[in-house]
């Protein structure tokens, strides 16, 4: 069930959708990332991964043009950053809504419709059939996350799984073909880190929604990812996840003794990962 | 109202001999002491609003009092320590929260309160057609009116209060600093704060008869403020704030004699003046610290408890 | 007067509707406690109160130091309320000014709204102490035609201004991350709604006074948050509560004439948001004993592959 709105282009499987090359950041003088290199193709699940601090939500927001960056290139849908942002799903880092809020999910995913035209949200009856179609969408977008439950309630009052469920469909709703999200799995118990992981993952297959996703801990999401990308202070490595969490890979790219070990269920451990002397950014 | 002339013993002098003035000069300093003491911790606990609430409430008590014939002072006391008892009692609703949508959520409950107590004193104001100067007087302090029974009250008020500020000390700084450590510890919290806002509240009532109701900011938190931006040890800012509390008091009540111009805007401006040269101050010698040799133990001019950066 | 409560209701409503003052006063309380619910809705959500109440004393400086320049007062409320909205919209977010630093800044605007007072009272020979309590506490039914005429037209800009930018603007609260990536001019939205709550706070001055605008810009807006939690129609109810505020306050100040038109008009505000947080609080117990708590795990996404 691909959903392709009339007039949009059909992007071919394998087309690239995000490339950046030798690409550097800084942030108020200091160096944040250097000479990382990726590739996101469509229908692609990349993870980025890396200590606190080297620069992982930089990374994002310097994709969707949110940062600027200080060397190298970076092209969005072969364009530059922030052109084709209604093209990307983006769900920042962020802490959970407050209790106190009170507007409901289904709110919230309808920002994501039409939250940024000018204007005020008319009345159901006044807007006939474009009105009709936000409302089939939302609904829709609803259902695909499995939050029919818990929509209509004020999303402060739903819990951290529940929440993410919602930005997530508020993400989806206009079809994106590229999915970023930033420590989605962070604020979450190990059950909604599976199911909500289990949840991008199916997006990704069945709709053909690319995703970069960057995580703290690769194991929710192991089992899905096509590629991997590790960022260090000093450059990044990219690659299959077997290739790429390995000891000897990432010893060389931090610089240090790093080992990997896999635990009796199958998980990886990464030991002696530096965390970073960068100024952490300030979580929203 | 009376020249000024540059010989500042003559002024002084002249001052003293008014009964009123002397009066005022004694109100003053007993809540200017008061004010300084209270002030710090409020600054410490973060709770300049809920000072600035409590004075607010008491604005009908005093009109209501007025109306009614009785004293101004027994309305303020009353109103303000009833008024701290009600937030003391209610579930702690929780500190600033940092996501979207509660924190107004809070202040949209104190800010109708406060429109709520406001529009009551006018109301009552409104009975006995106290526009004038009765109005004025409440709302933004009066050098005036101060009677010898209204000094005596303050006096003890005011003794009652440091006193209790002395036995609540250590627990207080304690709960105030670590609240859960305190509480793990077997400092009883709860009845600490609420023992605390009464304390608040009378402070409260005694500055409002000092620079006004609406006005109590400007010595219940900026000479506290001040301290804390030129020093961090308690001991010397509780101190320091006290002093400067004094200082102002005396100083806004010396000008307003002489000034056309009213107590309420001396004091505060005299209060911010203070406030931003210390934080003129502060700055500068965090820029030279800084740019002075790279040494490590620097003074420990860091982020003081209160008054600093969240 | 007061004959509305010994003759037929109908007749002394009627009676009531008659009198130019009482018709002025509807119209300018009606346009500014819709401008006022409206832009309080946004307050509340955004968590600018205290932007609200230091605005509030920004008026009270500002109109007086017109008065003390011989203006007329309503300069100096508009330009004092709107500059320092959009400085502090522009100021906003660097992180420099905590609750202390706030309410030292605005307690010292205040007094210098003092200064003023005596200025304009010393200097002026038709100067007198009513012209404070006209600033601080309003003073609706003495509102001229003209004034109130003026009034509902800048009232009217000021909604139209905002419900022009409301959608981007709920976004840009609730979502800001989401919204700017979306191409929502967030840093231009912070400081236009400052001016706005200016405008709307210089306004709501002239109903009810400096001190108790606040009354009327968060209660009817608080209100309508605990009665639903759809945002538009939060929106629109926070509007008609406001209203309805403004009608009954004023009803009842020209029935009891003892009781100052500002007095009843926050009063029913206040009524207004206490019986919406009762409600609310019956409400809550009651769901909470029949609501099954959300369990997360039970929530299956349709099509989901099983997890390992």
């Amino acid at each position: 069930m691909s959903e392709q709105s009339p007039g949009e282009v059909r992007i071919p499987a394998g087309a690239e959708l995000l490339a950046l090359t030798g690409v550097t950041a800084a942030v108020g003088g200091r160096a944040i990332f250097s000479d990382v290199t990726l590739r996101v193709r469509a229908g692609e699940f990349v993870a980025v991964l890396g200590p606190n601090g080297v620069g992982k939500s930089t990374l994002l927001k310097a994709v969707l043009g949110l940062l600027p960056i200080s060397g190298g290139r970076v092209e969005v849908f072969d364009a530059p950053p922030g052109r084709h942002n209604s093209r990307i799903g983006y769900l920042p880092q962020r802490r959970a809504f407050d209790p106190a809020t009170r507007i409901r999910g289904i709110d919230i995913v309808r920002m994501g419709w039409d939250g940024d035209r000018w204007g005020v949200a008319l009345p159901g009856l006044l807007t006939g059939r474009a009105g009709r179609a936000a409302r089939d969408r939302v609904r829709e977008v609803i259902a695909l996350v499995g939050a029919e439950r818990y929509a209509h309630r004020p999303i402060g009052q739903c819990s951290g799984g529940e929440q993410q469920r919602l930005l997530i469909a508020q993400a989806l709703i206009r079809r994106p073909e590229l999915l970023v999200l930033d420590e989605p799995l962070d604020s979450l118990d190990v059950t909604n880190q599976a199911s909500v992981s289990a949840l991008i993952q199916s997006v990704c297959r069945s709709h053909g929604v690319a995703v970069l996703l960057v995580a703290h801990d690769v194991n929710p999401i192991l089992p899905y990812l096509d590629q991997v990308i590790y960022l260090a202070h000093g450059g990044a490595v990219m690659g299959p996840p077997e290739q790429v969490i390995t000891a000897d890979t990432l010893s060389m790219l931090y610089g240090t003794t790093i080992d990997v070990l896999r635990d009796r269920t199958g998980r990886l451990v990464v030991v002696g990962q530096p965390d970073s002397h960068a100024e952490h950014e300030p979580r929203r | 109202m009376t020249g000024f002339s540059w010989n500042l013993i003559e002024d002084v002098a002249l001052l003293l001999s008014y009964h009123f003035m002397l009066n005022a000069l004694r109100a003053g300093t007993i809540v200017a002491v008061l004010a300084g003491a209270i002030g710090y911790f409020m600054v410490l606990r973060r709770q300049s609003f809920a000072g600035h609430t409590l004075a607010v409430i008491g604005f009908p008590g005093a009109a209501g009092a007025t109306w009614l014939g009785l004293s101004a002072s027994a309305g303020y006391f009353g109103f303000c320590i009833a008024g701290a008892l009600v937030i003391a009692a209610l579930p702690r609703a929780g500190r600033r929260s940092s996501g979207l949508g509660g924190y107004g959520d809070e202040s949209a409950v104190i800010g109708t309160v406060q429109a709520v107590a406001l529009a009551c004193g006018f109301l009552f104001v409104s009975q006995y057609r106290g526009f004038l100067s009765g109005l004025t007087s409440l709302l933004f302090g009066t050098i005036t009116g101060v009677s010898d029974a209204q000094v005596l009250a303050l006096l003890a008020a005011g003794a009652g209060c440091l006193l209790a500020l002395l036995a609540l000390g250590r627990p207080l700084l304690f709960s105030t600093i670590d609240p859960d450590v305190a509480e793990a510890r077997g400092v009883p919290v709860r009845l600490v704060g609420a023992g605390f806002l009464v304390l608040l509240a009378v402070a409260a009532a005694g500055t409002s008869q000092v620079t006004g109701s609406l006005l109590v900011f400007a010595l219940l938190v900026t000479p506290a403020a001040t301290a804390s931006r030129l020093t961090a040890r308690p001991g010397l800012g509780l101190l320091l704030s006290i002093l400067i509390a004094v200082a102002v008091t005396w100083l806004g009540e010396g000008i307003a004699f002489f000034s056309p111009y009213p107590i309420g805007f001396w004091v505060t401006t005299l209060a911010f003046a203070a406030f931003l040269l210390a934080t003129g101050y502060r700055a500068a010698t965090e820029r030279l610290g800084r740019r002075a040799a790279a040494s490590p133990a620097a003074a420990p001019a860091g982020s003081p408890a209160g008054g600093g950066s969240r | 007067m007061s004959a509305l409560l010994a003759a037929d209701p109908v007749t002394g409503f009627a009676s009531m509707l008659s009198q130019p003052f009482v018709r002025h006063a509807l119209l300018a309380g009606t346009a500014i406690s819709a401008l006022s619910g409206l832009v309080g809705y946004f307050v509340v959500l955004r968590g600018q109160v205290f932007a609200g109440d230091a605005l509030s004393h920004v008026a009270y400086a500002g109109a007086l130091a017109a008065l003390a320049a011989g203006l007329d007062l309503r300069f100096g409320l508009f330009a004092a309320t709107i500059g320092v909205g959009l400085l502090l919209g522009l100021l906003g977010g660097r992180g420099v000014a905590d609750d202390v630093v706030i309410g030292t800044t605005f307690a010292w605007v205040l007094g210098l709204g003092v200064l003023f007072l005596t200025l304009y009272t010393t200097s002026s020979s038709t100067g007198n102490g009513a012209a404070n309590v006209t600033v601080l506490f309003g003073s609706i039914f003495a509102i001229t035609g003209a004034a109130a005429a003026t009034a509902a037209w800048i009232a009217a800009g000021l909604i139209g201004a905002l419900l022009l930018i409301a959608r981007p603007l709920l976004f840009a609260s609730v979502d800001p991350g989401v919204a700017a990536a979306r191409g929502v001019p967030t840093r231009l939205l912070g400081p236009l709604f400052l001016a706005i709550l200016g405008g709307a706070v210089a306004e709501a001055s002239q109903a009810v006074g400096a001190l108790l605008l606040f009354g009327l810009l968060a209660a009817p807006a608080a209100a309508a948050q605990r009665l639903t939690a759809d945002p538009w129609r939060a929106l629109s109810l926070a509007g008609v509560l406001a209203v309805l505020a403004m009608w009954a306050g004023l009803g009842l100040a020209y029935a009891v004439p003892a009781l100052p038109a500002s007095f009843t008009i926050v009063g029913c505000a206040a009524v207004e948001f206490a019986a919406a947080a009762g409600y609310r609080a019956l409400r809550g117990s009651a769901a909470k004993a029949g609501q099954p708590g959300g369990q997360p795990a039970a929530d299956e996404p349709r099509g989901v592959v099983a997890a390992p």
